[in-house]
């Protein structure tokens, strides 16, 4: 904020009031500036912009309050520039990760031969593995990371709660159960026969945890919320651990299933949840304003005009089926939710219209530069998505943790 | 100040209604029905629980049996089931929930967040990566896995859940332990933490990831007397310790001007109560295993069950002893030869109850 941005700006009005500063100012400061101060010339020039701040309040001491505001709507324009700036360096890091994860893989096909397969008409090997196996799995990382790290901002959101997440609300546990249910009673395997039991499932435990929180005297407070969550994830893993015990052959499902990996070989399974997460995204991002009124408490929130319950539970519903696409289509991505939110506040800030969408584009991020770390530190074999987002992202949200602005929910 | 405590019904300023006083010389307290119902209760239930742990099972002793052994009677094979097989592993499980609710209410109250447990710092983690890393390595080390798993291995369990809790208070420290920023912090470690271990175990032989799978899953079969004395001594000397230190508690509500201007030293007070907690957890977790659940909810039912404002310490203690004695209770007698782990039935105890008691919400309270 430099003198001379603040006088172009068109709100600030400045310069014809500091053509005529004030003969008898009663400040002591004010009276002896402008005396040592240097040339007009050299003042516009002045490196530090606090400093050329004071000297233009001190030069016209009655128009303050003006400068004060030109400064202050200077403050916020530079401050979405920012932002604005953010999502743009987001979706460059976005195309960047997805170009890599189609590039780089266990097998070694030079980028040359890669774009040549993109467009060869005939089924050769690179051709089949391009289209069968890295495309899906780089589009299931983006609609992943994207549900989830919005799911998990939201989540935050509404229990005003920072360990608020997927797997602490129950809804990955309720996934989890149905699936070791459709072993167990059917005999179902395989990701494509998961789908709508893990979908059913998140859906289900996200209404009763959502119920069981709001059933009470006092409405669907915060507090109840994640204690709601907390029990009903414990219930649910707890049937989860006993019926795995019971069966061996649901044991072996099950521990596949939990690690939660994007490799997704088939694009039935991507399309046939893409329209749930679609909705869920809109629904999610849709939520900010009534999100923003909420982080100001109920009360506030009514008295402000917003309807606090249908707010919650269009809230719910976009998080219930975020994460219930989600799970459907990988398997429990631990970690994202938890931690993107957080990331995205540290850059975004509080306000929920610009941090909801940095947190569904730094979760596709995220989710798929770890996937490529995973792929190429253990080549030919792969390390999961989940142990790679722990690795990378834990000391990253340490080292920004311990940073002195600290972004409160 | 003296004279008006000492009138007995005159200071009317100091009265309220319904809540009767209790002064002994310069100390004074009121007297709440409900906190003192909801632990008595908790002591009779769990007094019960505790001499059907003792005289159930396959081989069913009387409770008079039961009275007779304990007290140097019985034949041959009563002594051995009740103490050498049932009793210490009854006061495994007593000592674990009673270590495992005191560091959850302390946790919660201090961290004012209901989500909190010492799981949050990084204790129950941490220890289930060290005891990970000797079972994973030890296979290939040979021959000192067997006196390693007896009695090393709690050790390092101890030393890892220590070891990681004060490393999260070092990284969350800036001129301050700020509690938020502790959660935040907790949980980046908790995922790298939980996330070695997983690769540890993918890493390791068949034989030996089972075996560090056991451990992580957290059971109270085959506890003998080696492992109730040293828990039992330490919590000998904890528990008092920590609650001469709980009067903080209630001055740490408030934000940190606050608490200082009350006169509490805020970051001494919330760095000791932490480590308190942190070093009762890991004390938990090296005789059990990680026993998931308990330190999460048991305060919480404390306090809705007490209804106090923030969860009652000697409540949580007595409620969380209770919870693992029934589940293992449950456990061991329910389901014949199927040994659910304790950490299991916890969960499937206590969560419907927390259910319950939040769909019957007496009044609002909050952490």
């Amino acid at each position: 904020m430099s003198r001379s941005s603040a006088t172009g700006d068109p709100s600030g009005s400045g310069p014809a009031s500091s053509a005529s500063p004030e003969p008898h100012d009663e400040s002591p400061e004010g009276g002896r500036r402008p005396e040592t101060l240097p040339a007009p010339t050299e003042r516009d020039s002045a490196p530090h912009p606090e400093r050329a701040q004071r000297s233009e309040r001190a030069q016209r001491s009655d128009g303050t309050t003006r400068s004060d505001r030109a400064t202050r709507s200077n403050r916020l324009n530079s401050r979405r520039r920012g932002r604005l700036l953010g999502l743009g360096v987001l979706c460059c890091l976005l195309l960047l990760s997805c170009a890599l994860s189609v590039l780089i893989g266990a097998k070694l096909i030079p980028p040359g031969a890669v774009v040549d397969a993109l467009f060869a008409s005939s089924r050769t090997e690179n051709n089949v593995i391009i289209y069968e196996l890295r495309i899906p799995r780089t589009i299931a990382g983006v609609l992943a990371g994207s549900a989830l790290g919005l799911a998990g901002a939201l989540m935050q959101g509404y229990t005003r709660n920072p360990i608020a997440a997927p797997s602490v609300l129950g809804i990955t546990q309720g996934a989890g159960l149905a699936v070791v249910l459709a072993v167990f009673t059917m005999g179902i395997t395989g990701m494509l026969g998961f789908i709508w039991f893990s979908f059913a499932g998140a859906l289900i435990s996200a209404l009763a945890v959502f119920l069981i929180g709001s059933i009470g005297k006092g409405g669907a407070t915060p507090v109840a919320l994640a204690l709601a969550g907390a029990a009903i994830s414990a219930l649910l893993q707890a049937l989860t651990s006993a019926l795995v015990l019971l069966d061996r052959q649901s044991l072996d499902t099950y521990r596949f299933w939990k690690v939660g990996s994007i490799a997704v070989s088939d694009m039935g399974l991507i399309q046939r949840v893409l329209p749930f997460l679609l909705l869920g995204l809109v629904l999610g991002l849709a939520s900010a304003p009534g999100l923003n009124a909420l982080s100001l408490g109920d009360d506030m929130a009514a008295a402000l005009g917003h309807n606090v319950a249908r707010s919650r539970a269009i809230g719910i519903t976009a998080i219930a089926v975020l994460v219930g696409s989600a799970v459907a289509m990988c398997g429990p991505i631990s970690f994202v939710g938890l931690i993107v939110p957080h990331i995205a506040r540290y850059f975004a800030g509080p306000d929920h219209r610009w941090l909801l969408p940095f947190a569904a584009l730094g979760g596709s991020c995220l989710v798929l530069l770890a996937d490529l770390v995973g792929r190429v530190m253990a080549r030919p074999s792969e390390i999961q998505v989940g142990v790679m987002l722990a690795m990378i992202g834990a000391p990253f949200f340490i080292a920004l943790v311990r940073r002195r602005r600290l972004m409160r929910l | 100040m003296t004279e008006s405590v000492r009138t007995p019904v005159g200071a009317p300023a100091a009265r309220v209604r319904g809540r009767v006083p209790l002064r002994v010389g310069p100390v004074s307290t009121v007297l709440r029905l409900r906190p003192l119902v909801a632990l008595l209760g908790g002591l009779a239930g769990l007094l019960l629980v505790f001499a059907c742990d003792l005289a159930l099972g396959d081989y069913p002793i009387s409770p008079l049996g039961v009275l007779r052994t304990l007290f140097g009677g019985g034949d041959a094979g009563e002594r051995l089931v009740v103490l050498q097989l049932r009793l210490p592993r009854a006061l495994t499980g007593l000592l674990v929930g009673a270590a495992l609710g005191l560091s959850g209410a302390i946790t919660q109250a201090v961290v004012r967040n209901p989500l909190a447990s010492p799981d949050l710092l990084g204790v129950t983690t941490g220890a289930g990566a060290a005891a990970t890393v000797v079972i994973v390595t030890s296979g290939t080390l040979g021959g000192i896995s067997g006196v390693v798993a007896s009695l090393g291995l709690p050790l390092v369990a101890l030393v890892g859940g220590i070891a990681t809790a004060v490393l999260v208070g070092l990284l969350a420290y800036r001129g301050g332990v700020d509690s938020f920023r502790l959660v935040l912090v907790g949980i980046g470690m908790n995922a790298l933490t939980v996330n070695a271990t997983l690769w540890l175990l993918t890493i390791g032989e068949t034989q030996d990831a089972g075996r560090a799978m056991v451990w992580l899953t957290g059971s109270l079969n085959a506890r003998d007397w080696d492992n109730v004395v040293p828990v039992g001594l330490a919590l000998l000397v904890l528990v008092p310790l920590t609650l001469l230190g709980s009067h903080a508690l209630g001055a740490l509500q408030f934000d940190d001007d606050t608490v200082r201007e009350l006169g509490v030293p805020v970051n001494i007070a919330r760095g000791a109560l932490l480590l308190g907690a942190a070093v009762l957890a890991s004390l938990a977790t090296a005789a059990a295993g990680p026993i998931a659940f308990v330190a999460l909810a048991t305060p919480q039912i404390a306090l809705r069950t007490a209804g106090t404002p923030r969860p009652p310490l000697v409540v949580s203690m007595v409620f969380g002893a209770l919870l693992v004695v029934g589940a293992d209770l449950v456990s061991r007698t329910l389901f014949g030869s199927l040994q659910l782990p304790v950490g299991i039935v916890t969960a499937a105890l206590g969560a419907p109850y927390l259910i319950y008691l939040l769909v019957h919400r007496y009044r609002e309270v909050q952490t």
